[in-house]
């Protein structure tokens, strides 16, 4: 599917894309105080981008570095070459201890192996713990967000939801009592628990050691009452050294909210007594585009999902348009990464402007990747014939400057005697929302060969 | 070596580069002039509260007067010479048996200015669950110390030794819904930082 085209549902309800557009803008600008708080800001963030490029270019030693300690402070390591083996040896680990109730906190990466449908095919329960993941679980539908995964949902429609599900009072609306009968809810179900589930924002070469953020308390919760806890990481989110976590807990919550760090930032070093800790390193097509000049800075993500709340094309069209797991400027240059097939309208889901790419705290030049992806995406052709034809006789005309004049000169003197439905119909889906500007009666070389000084 | 892990790490050896290099750290982050001022402020900001004490019996005394701890069943300490527990926390052998608790008194080994966050650790807290689980939390800065920033903070710490540690910074908060802030997640409806500055 294209994303234009999913997009159409959700911009023909004008006053729900206004206010989704609202609640990120409102997210994006927490986000500017608490950066402008900082002086340092830039050079923080310039150390981010080359602390990530340092372990890229170093990313296999770095590995069987932290392979090597973390098995030494007594956790289990895995490898995954793929999202199917990242799925079975959880599995397996659970089916080894008999184990069929999980509790997960927030992992981008599991939705990406899509893990919790793999289980409950297995006859596992798997109950997702933070409170927008929660609500989309109930719901049946993915996160449209990385980081706030319900900001497409309206409060009455959590109320129905919990009345239904939780049996909280029908036609309740208000945030802190949806709220606390979700506590109340998974409370239960943390305490039923056999395995808790959860991401890894960093892992620590050095120490062999994860580092959780959450805002909610869930990961910790997940992990300190069952004896088993799984860690699920991408290989991306190793970092060399302890010290380099003062870089990126300042910018991970204050990229991500605007908060100066999140509520809980909690650091695992091998199982606690008695328990077990299992970490799952997943490659999952990473490896190969550490390979890949062009886009290796792509895995420098932090999953802030910064460059998403600035997207002005991510903001009116929602996260569900884009049927990706990461959606936004960064999912738009993974989504092709990994699936140019299935993803190849996502490049173009962008207007160039940069915001992306000015608010990422780890530097990825997003604006350009996703420019570089429709050059490769058309040489591929992986695009319409339409735009492949239109953009071939654009590149005659601009090479040839009289073929450029002429068509300028036809364009200002043919188009205001058009009738509308010959410029405004299927072929100008630019002009859809929006009218033609206005053709001068002289062109910018004409004006200036009467005005120029002589 | 399992196949998974002998194809991934002979790809990356393939794209290894030998020309970056790791950055020196950051010359001069911000630091703040009244480092406590600082740290109260952010930490009112994220939800918590701060009591200012001078010595272990102010300290005590502070605690006893939270209202959360005059209303509590069951409270749970770690800091033994400052409030008691009423059990044993030895005889605890299943995390379970502390989803009642009300309130949690723990040691927190230094604050952060820049943030509002409190560093603890095992094994100081020997049953880490109750940060999260219980009602309401307590955190008890004896040191007094408190850090400009993270780079700072982490310098401190310099090697994990327990299994655990983490920052806490303010009480377990949501968003989630329509992007109205909701104090009490799943972890503690409130969090006092008792800070003793000598």
């Amino acid at each position: 599917m294209e994303h234009a085209t999913n997009a159409n549902t959700f911009v023909a309800n004008t006053e729900r894309a206004h206010w989704h557009d609202q609640s990120l803008w409102f997210v994006r600008t927490k986000r500017d105080r608490m950066a402008q708080s900082l002086a340092e800001w830039e050079q923080l963030r310039a150390q981010a981008s080359a602390i990530k490029g340092y372990t890229l270019a170093h990313l296999g030693e770095l590995l069987e570095q932290f392979e090597r300690e973390a098995t030494a402070r007594g956790a289990v390591v895995h490898w995954a070459e793929t999202t199917e083996d990242h799925n079975r040896i959880v599995l397996e680990l659970l089916q080894a201890r008999g184990m069929t109730r999980v509790v997960k906190s927030k992992s981008m990466l599991t939705e990406e192996c899509h893990l919790n449908p793999f289980l409950e095919r297995h006859g596992v329960e798997v109950i997702d713990t933070d409170l927008g993941e929660r609500i989309v679980q109930l719901r049946k539908e993915p996160p449209s967000h990385i980081v706030l995964p319900a900001i497409h949902i309206k409060k009455e429609e959590v109320g129905e939801l919990f009345h239904e599900h939780l049996g909280t009072e029908q036609g309740a609306t208000d945030p802190q009592y949806l709220t606390e009968a979700a506590r109340q809810h998974l409370r239960e179900k943390f305490l039923a628990a056999e395995a808790g589930l959860t991401g890894v924002n960093f892992a620590i070469a050095e120490t062999g050691g994860i580092v959780v953020c959450t805002n909610e308390g869930n990961a910790d919760l997940g992990v300190s009452l069952p004896k088993l806890h799984i860690a699920c990481m991408g290989i991306e989110k190793l970092i060399p050294r302890l010290e380099d976590l003062g870089t990126f807990t300042r910018l991970l919550a204050r990229s991500a909210t605007g908060q100066p760090i999140t509520t809980y930032t909690s650091h695992f070093h091998g199982p606690r007594d008695g328990g077990e800790l299992h970490i799952i390193l997943v490659d999952a097509g990473r490896s190969k585009i550490v390979g890949t000049k062009e886009f290796r800075e792509a895995l420098h993500c932090i999953r802030c999902g910064a460059c998403m709340n600035t997207c002005p094309v991510y903001r009116r069209s929602g996260g569900h348009s884009y049927e990706s797991t990461v959606p936004g400027p960064i999912g738009s240059v993974l989504g092709p990464l990994r699936e140019p097939d299935k993803y190849h309208s996502l490049p173009f889901a962008c207007s160039l402007c940069g915001s992306c790419t000015d608010v990422c705290p780890v530097k990825i030049p997003l604006h350009h990747q996703l420019l570089r992806f429709r050059r490769t995406l058309a040489e591929t052709r992986k695009i319409p014939w339409t735009k492949r034809a239109g953009m071939k006789v654009m590149g005659w005309m601009f090479r040839r400057p009289w073929a450029y004049r002429w068509s300028g000169w036809l364009a200002r003197r043919v188009m205001p005697w058009l009738p509308r439905f010959l410029v405004y119909n299927r072929l100008n889906p630019w002009g859809k929302q929006r009218e033609m500007p206005e053709m001068p009666k002289r062109s910018f070389r004409e004006l200036y060969q009467i005005e120029r000084p002589k | 070596m399992s196949d998974a892990k002998q194809r991934i790490l002979s790809r990356l050896a393939e794209f290894r580069r030998n020309d970056v290099e790791l950055p020196t750290p950051l010359a001069t982050p911000t630091v703040y002039d009244d480092r406590l001022a600082q740290f109260r402020s952010v930490l009112e900001m994220v939800g918590g509260q701060l009591i200012v004490t001078r010595d272990a019996n102010e300290t005590r005394q502070a605690i006893e007067r939270l209202e959360v701890v005059r209303d509590a069943r069951r409270v749970l300490s770690y800091c033994p010479d400052l409030m008691a527990s009423a059990e044993g926390l030895d005889e605890i052998h299943d995390p379970h048996d502390l989803a009642d608790v009300d309130v949690t008194v723990a040691p927190g080994e230094f604050g952060v200015a820049e943030n509002g966050a409190v560093w603890v650790c095992d094994p100081a807290i020997m049953h880490r669950v109750s940060l999260f689980l219980s009602q309401h939390l307590v955190l008890v800065i004896a040191s007094g110390e408190l850090f400009n920033n993270m780079h700072e903070a982490y310098h401190h710490i310099g090697r994990v030794d327990s299994p655990f540690g983490g920052f806490i910074s303010g009480p377990s908060k949501t968003a989630d819904i329509e992007q109205s802030l909701v104090i009490g997640a799943h972890g503690a409806r409130s969090l006092n930082v008792v800070l003793v500055d000598r």
